[in-house]
């Protein structure tokens, strides 16, 4: 297992390194330039060269990148083209907010989706199966940042009781959560239902039945973890996205997150920030993918046994 | 007379889909002794595990109903028995094999605790050790080395799965077992040590059982009784000789003996049933076998057959025996 967690991260390195070259060419070779805007309308061409020969864009394409992941590999990031701030200062500022707003959210939406997708598929065509359904086809339809605008409506301006801005205090965080939450919430509700409806159907499932297992360990000793796995991979896919930032939740709570730091950035041709607010989101969905394969070596035996051939080949 | 253990009357069942009702099972009866292996047989389709679920009231909610009849086990009615009762009943006084050994354990459990768990279910007076040392003999029982207790079921052949659902049937000494197709997923060499298992198993523990399948040599091996079950009713009911040796069948069960080859005969072609069985949705008037029958008369379109039960027990319903009877009698 240890092994296999190590392989996995080194697997990693071409993943990232591949993301590093194709958007340090992209943006690189794309029109714009950063001088320019630095500079400003009024600069003469010889302010323009200084400030190209100061962030070192002059120089074959390959060599600056080169040069650019040599110092990736020491450490350094660079700085910020438009700022003159490490890099790194720079993100890990504002990586502490989408980390609460990508982890609440999605806990959000699992401790409500998860348990409301069960009943619906344990009562199915119930009026709450029905309801919940419903609701769950509206609620994947509405982006994210409308039902931001509605919580904004309802609990700040109607209802004044949640600040509309910010996200440091606790109150702070429900609205933004909620709204960048809703989305996976339905999704939730739709996969859990859809799985479990289908595990409830399965003949080991009919066995436990006829070994007078009563219906309540039916559904969560021998349905649920069956019906998980699934979902386990659409949380942790959900939660590595969610860790790149939600640019539009960000703009309308008027929270710092990666999202806005990572638009600026591309915007304005700051290579430097672009550059390592990406890697850091290919990281983050890599590092999710592989704590979910992680979870369902624990959760699923038939993987275990897997992973036990494969060590009986290699030695 | 020797006790009766399970008795069913007039059973009737009904799948509803959305678009038709499917009469699956129309008004059998059926009763076993303790003891006893009866077999049921049938084509597909016919109704056989329909019988067996309904014993065990684990027909598809809200699909499956009961629309009629009453089935006694024991002096108990289930038909009227509670949700919590048949939970006290299922596993403990009857147990279910099903077909498919391969889906039929939970994948996600260990085979230990899957069979730990039936007896969990209904032996509280247990210690956990006593428990423990339960699952041990049974999977010894069956012939798998307790050792493995702790293995999940993949990693289990075929037939040892099945020898595991059998473990887990018969962990609580039930009474009646009811045996779906238990040997039609495996090949033939393992089918028969688990029937030889399952053979050796009622002997030691004296359960009824109620055999379904459609393999004949399976019935001839196992069977005290047979009931051949066509379009969800019983036509033809016997003891094991009347069936195999006896002279007067149902048309339906001399086809079912013409399809299978046979070492000995010279025929050149196997003689199958022609035709298909009736859909159960639009069930024929008449006798159900009508269509397919070669001695059928216009009195089989018209008229349901009455059942014929001879002097010895063995009954046939069909038109052909009732003349029979007629003739002989005058």
């Amino acid at each position: 297992m240890v092994r296999y967690i190590f392989k996995r991260i080194l697997m990693m390195i071409p993943v990232v390194l591949g993301i590093s070259f194709i958007i340090f060419f992209t943006m690189n070779l794309t029109p714009g330039d950063a001088a320019i805007s630095l500079a400003g309308d009024s600069a003469t061409p010889e302010t323009i060269e200084a400030i190209r020969e100061e962030l070192g864009l002059n120089g074959p394409l390959v060599v600056r990148y080169m040069r650019y992941l040599w110092n990736v590999l020491h450490g350094n990031f660079g700085n910020s083209y438009n700022n003159g701030q490490p890099v790194v200062t720079e993100i890990m500022a504002r990586f502490p907010y989408t980390f609460r707003l990508a982890v609440f959210s999605t806990l959000f939406a699992c401790l409500l989706g998860i348990p409301i997708g069960i009943i619906s598929a344990v009562k199915q065509y119930s009026v709450l199966d029905t309801s919940m359904v419903g609701l769950a086809l509206v609620l994947t339809s509405l982006p994210g940042f409308f039902i931001g605008l509605l919580l904004i409506l309802v609990f700040s301006v109607y209802l004044g009781l949640l600040p509309m801005i910010g996200m440091s205090t606790l109150a702070e965080h429900i609205m933004p959560c909620m709204a960048a939450g809703t989305g996976t919430f339905a999704s939730m509700v739709r996969m859990t239902r859809s799985t479990m409806l289908e595990v409830i159907r399965q003949d080991y499932v009919r066995t436990a039945r006829a070994k007078g297992v009563p219906e309540r360990k039916v559904i969560f000793k021998h349905s649920l973890k069956n019906a998980l796995l699934p979902v386990v991979t659409a949380i942790g896919l959900q939660l590595g996205m969610a860790m790149g930032g939600s640019i539009a939740i960000e703009q309308l709570f008027s929270i710092p997150g990666l999202g806005q730091l990572t638009v600026t950035a591309i915007r304005q041709k700051d290579i430097p920030v672009a550059m390592a607010c990406i890697m850091m989101t290919a990281i983050m969905i890599s590092l999710a993918n592989l704590i979910v394969d992680i979870l369902y070596y624990f959760i699923d035996p038939r993987l275990k046994a897997q992973f036990a051939k494969r060590k009986k080949a290699a030695t | 007379m020797p006790e009766k253990l399970l008795d069913i009357k007039n059973l009737r069942v009904v799948y509803k889909t959305d678009n038709d009702l499917i009469y699956a099972v129309n008004g059998v009866d059926l009763s076993l002794e303790k003891g006893e292996v009866l077999g049921l047989v049938g084509e597909t389709g016919a109704g056989k595990s329909t019988i067996a679920l309904s014993i065990m009231k684990l027909l598809p909610a809200k699909v499956g109903s009961i629309t009629d009849g009453s089935i006694t086990f024991d002096n108990k009615n289930l038909i009227d028995a509670s949700e919590a009762d048949m939970r006290a009943i299922r596993g403990n006084d009857i147990s279910m094999i099903f077909s498919d050994p391969m889906s039929s354990l939970n994948p996600l459990l260990t085979v230990g605790d899957q069979i730990a768990e039936v007896i969990e279910m209904h032996e509280f007076d247990l210690s956990s050790g006593e428990i423990r040392k339960k699952v041990d003999d049974m999977l010894e029982l069956v012939g798998i080395p307790h050792s493995r207790k702790h293995e999940y079921p993949h990693q289990f052949s075929g037939g040892m799965r099945q020898r595991i659902v059998i473990a887990m049937a018969l962990a609580c000494n039930p009474r009646l077992i009811l045996a779906d197709e238990p040997t039609t997923a495996l090949d033939v060499t393992i089918q028969a040590q688990v029937l030889k298992t399952m053979n050796e198993l009622k002997e030691k523990m004296d359960t009824a059982m109620i055999l379904i399948t459609h393999d004949l040599g399976v019935v001839a091996q196992m069977c005290d009784t047979v009931a051949i079950v066509y379009a969800g009713e019983i036509i033809e009911y016997g003891t094991a000789e009347m069936i195999f040796e006896g002279k007067d069948h149902h048309p339906y069960t001399v086809g079912l003996f013409n399809s299978i080859p046979d070492i000995k005969s010279k025929a050149r072609r196997l003689s199958p049933i022609d035709g298909l069985m009736p859909d159960p949705a639009q069930l024929p008037k008449g006798c159900r076998f009508a269509e397919r029958c070669r001695y059928c008369r216009d009195v089989c379109r018209e008229k349901e057959p009455g059942t014929h039960i001879f002097d010895d027990g063995h009954m046939i319903k069909c038109f052909l025996f009732e003349r029979k009877e007629a003739i002989g009698r005058r």
